[in-house]
C-alpha cells in the first residue's frame, strides 16, 4: 500500500461495483462494456479450473471489442429463455493498492428469475478485479469471476 | 435425481416397458415416450450404459501420475479412474464392498490406496480388498471378541472392477467383461475419425465446463447427429461464416448406425444469406475483435475444418477449427443429464496455439456462442414431450432412410441411431 486511502476513491469504487450489478440487472447490456478499459480482460471461470491452475474459462474475453461482440451475441444471435438476473455484491476488499490501480476481491450472488417461474440461485462466487483510474473515473481493467456454481443450470447467457 | 427416484428406477429396471407406436413403421417418426418414460430409461441404462457398450471415463492426461484419480460416472453409476503404482489404469465402481458407501468424495486427487471412511476397509488401486479392521476380533480379558467368520476371504470382496480400454490417451471402461474390443466397438469408419484427433500425441488438459441440461440424454446425441440445425439455430455461426448449409460435408456412421461423424469444410461459394435462410442474418456484420475466429489450420485436420463425432451412448468428440474437447453425457433420470466438457490441447502446441484454443472455446460450453442455445432447445424440447407424451417427433429431412450422405441437409444419423435403439431395446 502506498499513499493514504482516499475515502472519495473508496466510495467511487463501491459505486462502480453497485452500478455494475444494477446495470446488468436492468438488462442494459449496451452499457456493460462502459465499465471496462479498452484493453480489459473479462473471465467467468469455474472454481475447479481456477483452483487447479487450469486456464479454461466459460467466458474469456480479452478486449473491449470482445465484450461488444458478446453483447451482440446476447442481443442478436444467442437463442435463450428470457430471464431476469439480480446481483448481490459484497463490499470489495482492497487486496493491493497503488495510486491509480487497485486490486479488489468481492463475493457475489446472482439470482435468476425466468418468466412464470420461481427465483433460483443461479451463480455464486467471487470476483478478482483490477480497477484502473481513468479520465472518466474508475474502470475494470480486469474482472475474473470465479464461480462456485460449477454445475451450470443449463446455460449462462448474460454477463455476471 | 433424488434418493427416492433412484429407488424407483431400480424397481423399474425389470418392469415391463410400454409398447411404442412407431407410426411410420421406420424411425422417421419418433414417439415422445422414448424421452418421457421412466421404465424405458431404466432399461436404457442397463442395455446401453451397463452392458455391451464402452463408455467414456476420461483422458490419461487427467491422471498423469501413479496415485492420481478422477471420480466420474458411467450412466448413473459413480466410478473412479485411477493410475496404479505400476502405471496401469483401473476403473472401479465407487461402492464399498462392505456396506455399499460411495467412499470416494473428492472429484480428483492423489492417493496411495482407497479407504472407505465408514469402517476403514482399504483397497489397492487395482480395487483388491487389502485390509479389514478387527478382522480377527479384539482381544479383551484373555478372550477374542468378534471378528469376521473364519471363511471370510479378502479375495472375495474386491471393489467392482471394470474392464478398461485406452486409445490415443482416451480412457473408456465397461461393466461388461465379455464385450468386443474398443476398436471393434467403434468400427473402422469412426475409428478413423477418432484416430484423426487422438493420434498418439500427448494431450494437455485445459479445463472443464459442467452444465446440467433438463432434457433426456439422447437429445444431446441427436443434437450432434443433426446437421440441419446449426445453420438455423446457431445464428452466430452463420453470421460470422463458420457454418453454411452449402459447406462441403459428409455424414458417416458405423455399421450399426449408433456412432456418427459430421464432417464439414468451410467454403465461400454463393452468398451466405441465400443459403442461411435465417431471418436475423446480417451479411455486413463483422466482429469487433476477430480473435474469436483467429483460425490457424493444423496439418492433422487433413482437410475438414470441423468433425463432430458421437460415440454412442456417452461421448461427443469435438473438433471445431482449433477448439477440441470431449463432451461427456451423464444421464440423471429420464429428464436430465449432466454434460461435462473437457477441453484439451497437445503437448507440442505453442503458447499462441493454446491461447487460440482457449479463445475459440468462447464458442462452446454452457455460455458458448454456438452451444448455449443447444442446451436451451433441449430443455424446451423435453417440455414439449412431457406435455404430449403420446405424440411423436418428425425426422424426415433428407428422406426416411438411414444411409450416409455427402451433404448436410439430412437427419439420417438420428434415424439410424433409433434403428439401433430399437434393435437393442425391443429385443426381449
Amino acid at each position: 500500500m502506498t499513499a493514504e486511502l482516499n475515502i472519495q476513491d473508496y466510495i467511487a469504487v463501491q459505486q462502480l461495483y453497485a452500478d455494475y450489478g444494477l446495470t446488468l440487472d436492468r438488462g442494459d447490456f449496451d452499457h456493460w462494456p462502459d465499465f471496462f478499459t479498452d484493453d480489459c480482460r473479462y473471465l467467468v471461470q469455474p472454481r475447479d479450473n481456477h483452483d487447479r491452475g487450469l486456464p479454461l474459462a466459460t467466458i474469456m474475453l480479452t478486449s473491449k471489442g470482445m465484450l461488444l461482440d458478446r453483447v451482440y451475441g446476447i442481443k442478436e444471435t444467442l437463442f435463450h429463455d428470457p430471464y431476469y438476473q439480480r446481483h448481490v455484491i459484497g463490499a470489495p476488499v482492497i487486496r493491493e493498492r497503488e495510486a491509480d490501480t487497485w486490486r479488489c476481491e468481492a463475493s457475489y450472488a446472482v439470482f435468476r428469475t425466468k418468466r412464470d417461474q420461481l427465483s433460483t440461485v443461479f451463480n455464486v462466487g467471487r470476483s478478482l478485479d483490477t480497477l484502473q483510474r481513468t479520465a472518466d473515473g474508475w474502470r475494470f481493467a480486469s474482472r475474473l469471476c470465479v464461480y462456485d456454481s460449477e454445475m451450470v443450470p443449463n446455460s449462462i447467457i448474460y454477463p455476471v | 435425481m433424488t434418493a427416492r427416484q433412484r429407488i424407483c428406477y431400480a424397481l423399474l429396471m425389470n418392469a415391463p416397458t410400454p409398447s411404442l407406436n412407431w407410426e411410420a413403421g421406420d424411425t422417421s417418426r419418433i414417439p415422445f415416450a422414448v424421452y418421457t418414460d421412466a421404465t424405458l430409461h431404466a432399461k436404457e441404462m442397463q442395455r446401453f450404459f451397463y452392458e455391451n457398450h464402452w463408455c467414456y471415463v476420461g483422458l490419461e492426461a487427467e491422471v498423469p501420475n501413479p496415485g492420481d484419480f478422477k471420480r466420474t460416472k458411467i450412466g448413473e453409476r459413480s466410478v473412479v479412474l485411477v493410475r496404479d503404482h505400476d502405471q496401469t489404469l483401473h476403473v472401479v465402481e465407487n461402492v464399498c464392498a462392505h456396506r455399499g458407501m460411495q467412499f470416494c468424495r473428492e472429484r480428483h486427487g492423489h492417493i496411495k490406496e482407497f479407504v472407505c471412511p465408514y469402517h476403514q476397509w482399504s483397497y489397492t488401486l487395482k480395487g483388491d480388498l487389502q485390509g479389514v479392521p478387527m478382522r480377527r476380533g479384539v482381544r479383551q480379558d484373555g478372550k477374542v471378541n468378534g471378528g469376521m467368520p473364519a471363511d471370510f476371504a479378502l479375495a472375495d470382496h474386491s471393489l467392482n472392477k471394470l474392464r478398461v480400454a485406452c486409445r490415443g490417451g482416451v480412457v473408456f471402461a465397461t461393466f461388461d467383461h465379455d464385450m468386443p474390443s474398443l476398436e471393434d466397438y467403434m468400427g473402422p469408419t469412426i475409428l478413423g475419425y477418432f484416430d484423426r484427433v487422438f493420434n498418439g500425441r500427448q494431450l494437455t488438459l485445459l479445463g472443464y465446463n459442467r452444465q446440467r441440461i433438463p432434457g433426456n440424454w439422447k437429445l444431446m446425441q441427436e443434437n450432434i447427429k443433426d446437421p440441419y440445425h446449426p445453420g438455423l439455430l446457431h445464428t452466430w455461426f452463420v453470421t460470422f461464416g463458420l457454418w453454411r448449409a452449402d459447406n462441403k460435408a459428409e455424414l458417416r456412421m458405423d455399421a450399426h448406425g449408433r456412432h456418427a461423424a459430421m464432417i464439414s469444410t468451410r467454403g465461400n461459394a454463393g452468398k451466405a444469406g441465400e443459403v442461411a435462410q435465417v431471418s436475423s442474418f446480417k451479411q455486413s456484420m463483422t466482429l469487433h475483435d476477430a480473435s474469436f475466429l483467429d483460425i490457424v489450420p493444423e496439418p492433422w485436420w487433413g482437410g475438414p475444418t470441423a468433425v463432430m463425432t458421437t460415440l454412442f451412448p456417452s461421448l461427443v468428440i469435438q473438433q471445431q477449427v482449433n477448439s477440441v474437447s470431449t463432451r461427456h453425457i451423464q444421464p440423471d433420470g429420464h429428464d436430465a443429464f449432466d454434460f461435462i466438457w473437457t477441453h484439451f490441447g497437445f503437448a507440442d502446441d505453442t503458447p499462441e496455439m493454446t491461447e487460440r484454443r482457449l479463445r475459440q472455446s468462447n464458442l462452446f460450453g454452457p455460455a458458448g456462442f454456438v452451444s448455449a442455445d443447444d442446451g436451451e432447445v433441449i430443455e424446451f424440447s423435453q417440455q414439449g414431450f412431457e406435455q404430449k407424451p403420446r405424440h411423436r417427433a418428425l425426422v424426415e429431412m433428407g428422406g426416411r432412410d438411414t444411409a450416409e450422405t455427402d451433404h448436410m441437409v439430412s437427419e439420417a444419423c438420428i434415424r439410424a441411431m433409433y434403428a439401433y435403439w430399437r434393435q437393442v431395446m425391443e429385443r426381449p
